[in-house]
């Protein structure tokens, strides 16, 4: 049954940037004068979009396309993954779906009852008890207050609050405000939900029970938009996918084939080192360079899977900064992610270090066989706890059975992600004579 | 028969959405929701009253933590109008020497003041609508009005402990001395003046809120205005003082109603010519359909700028 819920029809959304937005009328006015005496305006703004090369193409005239004329259908009971990197427009289709703003043109038509998670603990007061506050949090979600009595229960009980409940929650660990947060929200029953992100709180435990809880409510037949760059969790939720890029919908099917034009960035696909000027960057943090290298320090696109081979990042601070970890994933085609590794651990005392401005290298040996052959994307980032300071993603790279052992053997690739060599340790036990008899 | 399955079919086709396109350009396509550009704007008083659980909620939340936050709690609610209403007797009634209109002074002043305080407040807590409240409008919706509508409830809290003191102070001088009179005309009145001063506040609240998601140093303009604004009302000085060649004032400051009936239906001061009380309500209805209509424009993109 082609059941329609939501129909988007060429949905645009524009921002003006400079004269307009001043925030004061004074500076309207100061505009207005300098425009009169044909002077340049002194508040036309140096705007963040347009000193960042990629996004020039989508800033015509001042106006920025955060979304240009996007369309899309989803039907019932769908569960579909929005995805794309910062910026492409994931956030403004879910602020248009969710009514917090409205579109430049175009319209969507949307059927059932829809309620939307773009944070967990909207309107959260820390003065309120935690029963407060979840009746609060319920009514501004879209709860009725007898749906939330006849869940309460169950809701205290998934946050594992217990006899906190009658607590402020200014006196909670950052983690009960969170169970309990999302607790509210995994109990909201919408015929259609928007997610965005939310699963990324809280400890593992409670990100799996999270996730459990999703794909419980899926099975309930009800309609998804999740929005999220994990694409671990895209492609275990979502059968279906949107790639959003630059504001456009880039392609629309099944999730690992969406997750693979996602990876598949053409301005680097055959490239295995990624350089830019970080003068054209703005951030307190710039990667300049990222590169891909074998186990001599060549630039290399394939990587042979019995030796090492090495990822190269340079990288430049403006500012002094605090808590800040270098880090790369590598990801697989389908979205799954083998490997996450940052220079500094979470827990790491190093962590703790001001790092002076200046440029830096960071250099990480990837051991041989720890990746099998195949194809694998790298990211690269720097980060602190509370903020990503600067991202590049989608390096395509290959590793290969360069020795060629296994296909001489007549054998498949090993089925595994990793192959990398164990030190077995292998001995005799007993020894078994002629007679069967052991010794 | 035929018809009949005919008719279902064509119920089935809608309701599994295959719109065509005609319907579509016609805008009556079979959607509960609509996200458009801008289309017509609706005031949104009628989806405002499917939210009326958020606004008790949001009402709650507001006295909740007024008396949590505070040691003194809702006492602020008295301590404030008895230290102004002592002030304004030293002032303007020992001092400058107004006339209050044969009214015990206390209750003048008093009874002058709680009732600009609810106007004061409806007006200054709802100036900043968008901007105090970014955070949670910039994840969730719901129609926006919930809040100025909250807010104009809270302020009657404040106003009800503040009329009880009224009522105390009026009893207690009604006992020790003849001078007062007590008209039993408030029982009804008050409700009424209640409903036209939050109509007024909010009306005036969602105006200055839509016009500060652009200019935001309107708000330190909405201070003094207000305070100007009492002076021009007849909160400290009795109506009947003011010289006839400037009563024209009145006709357009829709204050002076609730404040003039208000002292008229508890101690029967001199009632207000009629022809200003009609003035003052159209005058209200204008501001209050201006300001929900302003509020609803601004509330369609009001998260873009903020």
């Amino acid at each position: 049954m082609n059941d329609i819920v939501i129909h988007a029809e060429n949905v645009s959304k524009h921002y003006r940037l400079g004269i307009i937005n001043h925030g004061t009328l004074y500076r309207d006015l100061q505009s207005w004068w300098a425009r009169l005496r044909n002077l340049p305006d002194p508040n036309a703004s140096v705007s963040d979009y347009a000193s960042d090369r990629q996004n020039k193409a989508r800033l015509k005239n001042d106006i920025f396309h955060a979304l240009d004329d996007v369309s899309f259908e989803i039907s019932r009971g769908d569960i579909v993954g929005v995805i794309g990197r910062n910026g492409a427009g994931k956030s403004t289709l879910l602020k248009l779906m969710s009514r917090i703003t409205r579109p430049t043109s175009g319209y969507i038509g949307i059927r059932g009852r829809i309620a939307s998670l773009l944070e967990v603990g909207t309107g959260f007061h820390p003065e309120l008890t935690g029963r407060e506050n979840v009746y609060l949090n319920g009514a501004i979600l879209g709860m009725t207050h007898s749906e939330v009595r006849t869940k309460f229960d169950e809701i205290v009980e998934f946050a594992e609050i217990g006899e906190f409940i009658d607590t402020p929650v200014k006196r909670y660990s950052s983690g009960m405000y969170v169970r309990l947060a999302f607790s509210v929200a995994a109990h909201l029953e919408p015929e259609i939900l928007l997610v965005d992100e939310v699963l990324a709180v809280g400890d593992v435990n409670f990100q799996n029970k999270c996730m459990g809880r999703m794909r419980e409510v899926t099975k309930a037949g009800r309609t998804i938009m999740f929005v999220s760059h994990n694409m671990t969790a895209v492609s275990s939720l979502c059968p279906r996918s949107i790639l959003l890029s630059d504001g456009r919908v880039a392609a629309v099917g099944s999730t690992s084939d969406v997750i693979r034009a996602y990876l598949d960035r053409p301005e680097l696909s055959g490239k295995i080192d990624f350089e830019i000027d970080p003068q054209d960057v703005d951030g307190k943090a710039v990667i300049s360079r990222l590169s891909i290298r074998n186990e001599d320090g060549e630039l290399a696109q394939t990587v042979e899977l019995t030796k090492n081979f090495i990822v190269e990042m340079e990288y430049e601070l403006r500012e002094p900064l605090t808590g800040l970890s270098v880090g790369l994933q590598i990801m697989m085609e389908d979205g799954y992610s083998p490997i996450i590794s940052l220079s500094d651990p979470e827990l790491d005392v190093s962590r703790l270090d001001t790092r002076s401005p200046g440029y830096y290298r960071a250099r990480v040996v990837i051991p041989a066989g720890l990746l099998n052959t195949g194809t694998f994307y790298l990211r690269a980032g720097i980060s602190s706890r509370f903020s990503i300071y600067s991202v590049v993603e989608g390096i395509r790279f290959e590793v290969e059975d360069n020795v060629g052992i296994i296909q001489m053997l007549g054998q498949q690739r090993k089925p595994s992600i990793s192959a990398i060599q164990l030190p077995w340790d292998v001995k005799m036990l007993y020894l078994r004579d002629s007679e069967g008899l052991l010794k | 028969m035929a018809r009949a399955t005919a008719n279902g079919e064509f119920e089935r086709i809608n309701m599994t959405g295959h719109v065509t396109k005609q319907e579509r350009e016609s805008g009556t396509e079979p959607w509960d929701i609509v996200i458009k550009p801008s289309g017509t704007i609706s005031v949104g008083l009628t989806t405002a009253w499917k939210y009326r659980e958020l606004i008790w909620m949001f009402f709650k939340r507001d006295f909740t933590t007024f008396y949590k936050q505070t040691v003194l709690g809702p006492v602020w609610y008295l301590i404030q109008p008895i230290l102004t209403t002592i002030t304004y007797y030293v002032v303007f009634g020992k001092i400058a020497n107004l006339s209050t209109d044969g009214i015990s002074p206390l209750v003048f002043y008093m009874s002058g003041t709680i009732i600009w305080n609810y106007f004061s407040a409806c007006l200054t807590n709802n100036s900043e609508t968008f901007s105090k409240n970014s955070n949670l409008f910039g994840k969730v919706y719901f129609p926006r009005l919930v809040v100025p509508l909250a807010v104009a409830m809270s302020g009657l809290v404040a106003f009800a402990i503040q009329f009880t003191l009224l009522l105390t102070i009026s009893f207690v001088l009604w006992l020790s001395q003849d001078a007062i009179v007590i008209s039993l005309r408030f029982v009804f009145a008050t409700p009424l003046i209640l409903l036209y001063v939050a109509t007024l506040g909010v009306g005036m609240g969602l105006l200055v809120s839509a016009l500060t998601v652009r200019y935001r140093d309107l708000v330190y303009a909405v201070g003094f205005v207000t305070q100007l604004w009492m002076y021009a009302t007849p909160v400290v000085y009795a109506f009947s003082q003011v010289p006839e060649r400037y009563q024209w004032f009145y006709y357009l400051n829709p204050m002076t109603t609730p404040v003039q009936v208000f002292r008229w239906a508890l101690f029967d001061a001199s009632p207000l010519p009629l022809s200003i009380c009609l003035a003052n309500v159209a005058a209200t209805l204008i501001i209050i359909i201006g300001g929900l209509i302003l509020f609803a424009r601004a509330e369609a993109t009001a998260m873009d700028t903020v």
